[in-house]
């Protein structure tokens, strides 16, 4: 009887670590991204908040130099600082002081401009509900493989951004929004940078997995501007992007950097503010992290000096004769969220913990020890 | 039960009003006049900062070259004046264009009332020249405006001179978002008057203009130049409008910031700034500025050409060039770049100065008092007239209605007198002394009232009157201050005291005199001979009575040139007023 009882706790135990294996195996080839996209966001019009444009287009400027093509970059500026009537330099939009760069240039694309970037354009584009007519040009066709760099500036408040002078997102619409991502597989990891006022009060709010956050200022800091240009008559660049763009201008497709190292940009006594970062939602260590996993798009390449043969000929389809009916086939689109794949799919686990199997088995042990303890005629008094 | 609708503690509280009103009286007043001289010690009043964000700070590099050439133009220009003997206005149109402006001008007359002697013109004909510097790459919705005016003799022909030099420097850049017209205007307010009138198409005050050709899109701001020497010691700036309406604080700050910025020493009511405003002498500096401000929008006369813009809620302020002693001076090159600068602020912005405060008092330029902070002097004077209503008897008959309205309206029909010049006469002093007349005969009144009614005046009546006169009083002098916080204030210190301690019952012989000492007029020649005081140029009585003279026919002449209110206001309605107290005196 005792061997009866040992035999069946082992094949229950056995099994349920050879499922165990299965799923191990699947998460050893499962990780890393395939593409990297950008969602870069100036929300501030008027010629006095010029700052935020420049801010928004040195960005554009590094990712682009390290790799992001203009294809997957999606680039929203609230307003036209290059051709504004008050610009005494016309088509140009400078970021360091004494015209040194012009971050304009002639090969910029604007994805949404004016009054175009709204709350509601801004949630369309993170969580793909546009309607069927928006170009490509204006979507962000991120999958799960993609590495998202996301970055805000404008004015804002403790838990809220402004957009346009009009209307506010809030941080909790924000972190609702990347929870949409989330569960529509829009993103692998995705890097969130707001340089605002109180920025770090926007990502507070975040519950998604794979997020990492930085902000430029604590709850109750503003963010300051950085340098003014006396020819131009505005503050051209925000301290934190100021800072930011130093560091990515050591970046290079190759670098090692990793995000640490992205922490450490702009401390107090540059900033004035006190910059803030947020990892606890991101699952891998932010050390192995690379700076290029989200700045650049960085391809994993192999060169081989080999050559294959494409021995095979190509066969041609065979022609139909002219008085066959031609076959109906009936096509059907993959369906694009795969409900029932999404809901059945088991949440990876961080934490270990024992296998089903055991607890099943260690249950059953007891019981069987209670009863032979006890006798079978107490099983009445439990069912 | 609460206290106010609880009628027995109400009628305590009336009795306790009506038996501690004379204490209540002198104690409100004194409150009053000591809040109002408070206002310029300077811990309570606050820094002068700038509320648009859109102008932000004082950043621009201003970088204005030619002085000399300005200077060169405006000797060109006071040739060309002296040559055609008014304004030369070929000569202006040719060197507008060759600056690459639109030119057009306006051709404008009007004929006086009587003539102005302090400015010796009956017959004005004139002509405005202004060119139109069109924004290079903005839609003509805006713009700004600056303007010198074209007086005889050797005034302000550096101010045309500087205003053709900048002209020509600020075609040259790119960066106008808004268009800049440049106005001379001959016959100073007359000139500006009929320009605005022809900008706006509104014809207030009947004056005989040609329409305008050429037109800029919405004025947002305004600037008034006025500067008569090469070199100049300081800058002045000239705040008090029309009816004493006054720009946005705003436009005070940005000019103070660029004073600040550039190093030009900067004045208001031409009074320098003083740091020691713990020291009696400071504070009696501050006050003396304060009090300067008060009598100057209290007057209700544009106080440069800026004055007429307010009326269309275009923010404008006028700058004048003071030379006097001192051994710092800057030269033209730096009025420029200021001018410049505050330009190219202006240019910045997106809508109409609005951010800051339209009703403020300035002791100094750095410092300013705002309306929440002034009111209450006047609320403390407007509560005394409140507890004489209250401490008015709850029951009385009413008395025959005749003998309340009679008064009223005899009053008013010589405020209506007064007001009314439809007198063929050309010479000042007859339309004036005429007035003075009519105000003085107003005085005999009360005796030709009584005839009227047959004796018939009861105990009674007076007191209704007296509450009528009361109320008429409270009504006016709010609804006055209100709109012009100095002549309110002012008219309230005078007729105050008048509503509290007339009746029939005091002494006439002295309360005649007090009465007639607190009278509007007479309120006007004191403080005639105190605004001379404070300009450091005090008269003599015979310059004094001259002086006041001249400002009832320039009060007159204001009101029908540029519909200035406060002639008609203290004619019509405050001396009516003041002559139902006089009635309540000599009631029988």
């Amino acid at each position: 009887m005792k061997i009866l009882t040992f035999f069946s706790l082992f094949s229950t135990f056995l099994s349920a670590n050879s499922i165990n294996v299965e799923e191990n195996a699947g998460q050893f080839f499962s990780s890393g991204h395939t593409n990297n996209w950008a969602v870069l966001v100036c929300t501030s019009r008027f010629w006095f908040n010029y700052r935020h444009v420049a801010n928004t287009l040195s960005v554009y400027r590094s990712v682009k130099r390290l790799g992001i093509p203009d294809s997957h970059i999606v680039l929203m500026l609230a307003d036209d600082m290059a051709c504004n009537h008050r610009n005494p330099k016309p088509a140009t939009v400078f970021s360091h002081k004494n015209m040194e760069l012009n971050v304009y240039g002639d090969d910029v694309e604007v994805d949404y401009r004016g009054y175009e970037v709204t709350v509601e354009n801004f949630l369309r584009v993170l969580t793909g509900r546009l309607p069927p007519s928006t170009p490509r040009s204006k979507r962000l066709l991120s999958d799960d493989r993609s590495n998202i760099l996301i970055y805000l500036t404008g004015h804002g408040g403790n838990g809220f951004l402004k957009f346009q002078d009009s209307e506010e997102i809030s941080n909790v619409e924000l972190a609702d929004a990347f929870e949409q991502m989330w569960q529509k597989r829009r993103y692998n990891e995705l890097l969130f940078i707001i340089d605002t006022c109180q920025g770090a009060s926007m990502y507070e709010r975040f519950y998604s997995p794979n997020l990492m956050a930085l902000a430029s200022s604590q709850v109750g800091e503003d963010s300051l501007s950085h340098q003014p240009d006396l020819a131009i008559g505005v503050h051209l660049m925000d301290r934190y992007t100021f800072y930011l763009l130093e560091f990515l201008e050591d970046i290079h497709p190759a670098s090692k950097a990793n995000m640490k190292d992205l922490f450490k940009v702009c401390p107090k006594s540059q900033c004035v503010s006190t910059p803030g970062h947020r990892t606890d939602l991101f699952l891998r260590d932010p050390g192995s992290a690379l700076i290029t996993d989200f700045f650049g798009s960085v391809r994993k390449v192999e060169i081989t000096m080999e050559t294959i043969n494409l021995t095979d000929l190509i066969k041609e389809a065979e022609q139909n004769p002219m008085n066959e009916k031609p076959q109906k086939v009936t096509y059907s689109y993959v369906d694009q969220l795969p409900v029932s794949e999404i809901i059945h799919q088991k949440p990876k686990q961080k934490d270990w913990h024992p296998p089903d199997g055991f607890i099943l088995g260690l249950w059953t042990l007891i019981l069987l020890v209670f009863f032979k303890t006890y006798g079978i005629k107490h099983l009445k008094h439990i069912f | 039960m609460g206290l106010l609708s609880d009628p027995n503690r109400r009628r305590a509280l009336i009795s306790l009003l009506t038996r501690l009103n004379a204490p209540i009286c002198v104690v409100c007043y004194m409150a009053g006049v000591a809040w109002f001289m408070g206002l310029a010690f300077e811990p309570f009043t606050l820094r002068t900062y700038m509320s648009e964000n859109a102008m932000g700070s004082t950043m621009v590099e201003e970088r204005f070259p030619a002085g000399e050439r300005a200077l060169a133009t405006g000797r060109e220009f006071s040739a060309h004046k002296k040559k055609v003997g008014g304004m030369p206005v070929d000569w202006l149109v040719k060197t507008m264009q060759a600056r690459g402006l639109e030119v057009f001008t306006q051709r404008f007359s009007r004929t006086l009332p009587f003539p102005d002697e302090n400015k010796e013109r009956y017959l004005v004909k004139g002509t405005n020249v202004y060119g139109i510097l069109r924004a290079p790459r903005a839609p003509r919705t805006e713009a700004l405006v600056l303007s010198a005016p074209c007086t005889p003799g050797d005034n302000n022909n550096q101010a045309v001179g500087l205003l053709l030099g900048l002209a020509q420097y600020f075609r040259n850049q790119v960066y106008w978002a808004k268009d800049i017209i440049f106005l001379v205007n001959e016959h100073d307010l007359i000139g500006m008057q009929a320009w605005l009138e022809g900008y706006h198409h509104t014809n207030t005050t009947g004056m005989d203009w040609s329409p305008l050709q050429g037109r800029g899109g919405s004025i947002q701001a305004a600037l008034s130049l006025e500067l008569s020497s090469d070199v100049i010691t300081s800058l002045d700036l000239v705040l008090e409008g029309l009816n004493g309406q006054l720009p946005n604080l705003d436009l005070a700050n940005l000019f103070y910031a660029f004073c600040q910025k550039i190093g030009v020493l900067c004045t208001i009511q031409g009074k320098l700034q003083r740091n020691d405003w713990d020291s009696v002498s400071g504070y009696s500096h501050s006050v003396q500025t304060m009090m300067l401000m008060v009598m100057k929008q209290a007057s209700g006369r544009p106080w440069g050409d800026h004055g007429l813009f307010l009326r269309y809620h275009i923010e404008a302020a006028t700058i004048k060039g003071i030379n006097s002693f001192r051994q710092y001076k800057s030269d033209t090159t730096t009025i420029g770049r200021l001018l410049e600068g505050m330009y190219r602020k202006l240019n910045n912005l997106l809508e109409r100065l609005h951010q800051s405060y339209f009703f403020y008092l300035m002791p100094s330029l750095s410092h300013f008092v705002s309306i929440g902070y002034y009111m209450p002097a006047f609320g403390l004077l407007a509560v005394i007239l409140l507890t004489l209503i209250k401490s008015a008897p709850s029951q009385m008959s009413s008395p025959g209605v005749l003998s309340v309205l009679t008064p009223l309206v005899i009053s008013h029909l010589t405020g209506v007198e007064v007001a009314v010049e439809h007198f063929p006469v050309s010479e000042t002093e007859a339309v004036v002394l005429t007035a003075i007349a009519i105000y003085t005969a107003g005085l005999a009144l009360p005796h030709n009232t009584h005839r009227l009614l047959s004796g018939e005046g009861t105990e009674q009546g007076w007191k209704v009157l007296k509450l009528v006169a009361v109320l008429y009083l409270a009504v006016l002098l709010g609804c006055t201050a209100l709109i012009n916080f100095s002549l309110g204030f002012i008219l309230a210190l005078t007729l105050v005291p008048v509503a509290a301690f007339v009746t029939p019952h005091v002494p006439k012989i002295l309360s005649a005199f007090i009465l007639v000492i607190l009278s509007p007029a007479c309120t006007l020649l004191f403080s005639v001979f105190f605004f001379q005081e404070l300009q450091e140029m005090p008269v003599s009585f015979i310059d004094g009575w001259m002086l006041f003279l001249s400002v009832i026919s320039q009060g007159i002449l204001d009101h029908s040139l540029y519909g200035s209110l406060v002639y008609p206001l203290i004619a019509l309605l405050v001396y009516p007023c003041w002559l139902l107290f006089w009635n309540i005196l000599f009631w029988k």
